[in-house]
């Protein structure tokens, strides 16, 4: 007789968590009037952006995010949608990374990020049972109202350099990782907002504010959780900054990418509103108190 | 060569001249910018080990090294010397360099050798080995319960857990992989 899978078994007690917290993020959105909706993951052509690479499928490609597909759902007068699904992004791996993985995404029309900033509040105060999370030793007090810094302030609190000194030397990236992340979200929950507009492709620029985009991350114990931003709406503007990515990912020797041509015609019918990331497999490690993402999904490439 | 896509942990790689093995690796794409490649490093001649981190598009020489058929022969004020056994040169390795695995040699036990050029820089041992003990606390008659382990030293100086019953003199095999006593040899 084969020896038993033990590793895939000792999954157990966090794939049975898991399943609760799906459980409870759909009763959470279905009690709020929105609906629940599957785009499909095999399409033509993604948001081309930069940093992102997509899993070629055939002539098409699957999806990165359901982010396109949704958006036309707001376009055609669906005003509050959210959507379970796996998504893929090409060589990602690592232990808060798989090439495949779980996303929940939902999209709120006549709203702008903060009222996802909410949302986001609402939805870890009933997914953790005590107001409390316990991570490798970390106790996070998940009560509202989050802690709310602007990408410019996490730099002066915890980098040796400013944020656009950062920008300036090439090194945002390293800075950021090192520096910053590691030290978000320890006590409470942090919100990072007032993102550069260079670093924010699908976002609204802010309101009296054109060198920032209406985008924030949401940190927990130093794992970034989710991404949000106010949607652009202006099918010219968007057009222009897939065009600048799409020379920039050329410019990097990457294949030539269609733009999504049907999310660009239908954008104009877009109402405002705003949208939302969050990975699920990294909120499930969080609530199961993982320090590998293998530990919350039941296979991972290499065990197939 | 190598390129970003490639680096995982046990990888062997030359950096700055000199051969060295992923320790630990971990990929982030903080703010959703450009990936970043996060190695713990070990440079195998020194063992020394530190952090560095990679951007995508940047390319890496695998480290040429081969693993070569030796006998361990008898340790002088050089270190450990191992014997071809098919050209019997012979290469000396370093106490440093051995680390734990210095415990576990036995006279003319065949292992394999990792070279770098002329240089040894680590041994493959086999799984198992027999050592005989040379110190362990005497046996309590009627402590056969499970699970009580006691302190003993083998030959080469290493310390390990032991079961009750083993006694000074006793030969017990150990798992190289895991340091661990695995069983009484009868004699």
């Amino acid at each position: 007789m084969a020896t038993p899978n033990w590793a895939l078994a000792a999954k157990k007690r966090r794939l049975t968590e898991r399943a609760r917290i799906l459980t409870e993020i759909r009763a959470f959105f279905v009690a709020d009037n929105f609906l629940e909706v599957e785009t499909p993951y095999h399409i033509p052509s993604n948001a081309p952006e930069p940093y992102i690479d997509p899993q070629p499928c055939g002539n098409w490609a699957l999806h990165t995010s359901p982010e396109l597909c949704m958006k036309r759902l707001l376009a055609a007068g669906y005003e509050r949608i959210f959507q379970l699904c796996h998504c893929w992004r090409a060589e990602e791996h690592g232990s808060k990374h798989l090439p495949e993985f779980t996303m929940l995404e939902w999209y709120r029309s006549n709203c702008d990020y903060r009222q996802l900033m909410q949302d986001c509040e609402n939805l870890l105060t009933v997914l953790a049972a005590n107001k409390n999370i316990t991570y490798q030793g970390q106790q996070i007090d998940i009560t509202p109202p989050f802690e709310q810094l602007t990408l410019k302030q996490a730099f002066i609190n915890y980098a040796p350099l400013s944020l656009q000194q950062a920008i300036n030397n090439n090194c945002f990236e390293e800075i950021y990782d090192r520096h910053v992340e590691p030290k978000l979200g320890n006590t409470k929950p942090t919100i990072i907002y007032d993102f550069p507009v260079s670093m924010a492709s699908l976002a609204q620029v802010k309101k009296g504010d054109p060198l920032h985009a209406e985008r924030f991350e949401l940190y927990v114990a130093g794992l970034e959780l989710a991404n949000a931003f106010s949607e652009l709406t202006d099918p010219e503007e968007q057009r222009r900054r897939f065009n600048a990515d799409e020379q920039q990912r050329r410019s990097a020797g990457k294949a030539p990418y269609p733009l999504p041509e049907p999310f660009l015609r239908e954008l104009d019918n877009m109402p405002p509103s705003s949208g939302i990331a969050l990975g699920i497999d990294r909120l499930v490690m969080l609530l199961t108190d993982a320090d590998d993402i293998q530990q919350v999904v039941t296979f991972c490439p290499q065990d197939l | 060569m190598y390129s970003t896509s490639d680096l995982k942990k046990g990888l062997k790689l030359m950096i700055d001249g000199e051969p060295h093995v992923i320790a630990g690796f971990d990929f982030s794409k903080p703010g959703k910018g450009q990936a970043l490649y996060k190695c713990k490093l070990r440079n195998m001649i020194t063992g020394a080990l530190f952090d560095r981190t990679y951007r995508s598009g940047e390319s890496f020489v695998p480290a040429p090294l081969e693993e070569r058929d030796m006998q361990y022969l008898y340790q002088d004020e050089t270190g450990y010397v191992f014997m071809d056994t098919k050209t019997y040169e012979q290469v000396s390795i370093s106490e440093k360099t051995l680390a734990e695995d210095k415990y576990f040699l036995v006279d003319n036990m065949e292992v394999k050798v990792l070279m770098f050029g002329e240089i040894g820089i680590g041994i493959t041992l086999p799984n198992f080995v027999n050592l005989r003990v040379t110190m362990a606390e005497p046996w309590v008659k009627g402590d056969t319960a499970a699970g009580n382990n006691k302190p003993a030293t083998v030959a080469t100086g290493y310390n390990l857990q032991v079961p009750s019953f083993v006694e000074e003199g006793i030969l017990i095999q150990i798992d190289t992989r895991t340091g661990e006593y695995v069983t009484r040899v009868k004699e």
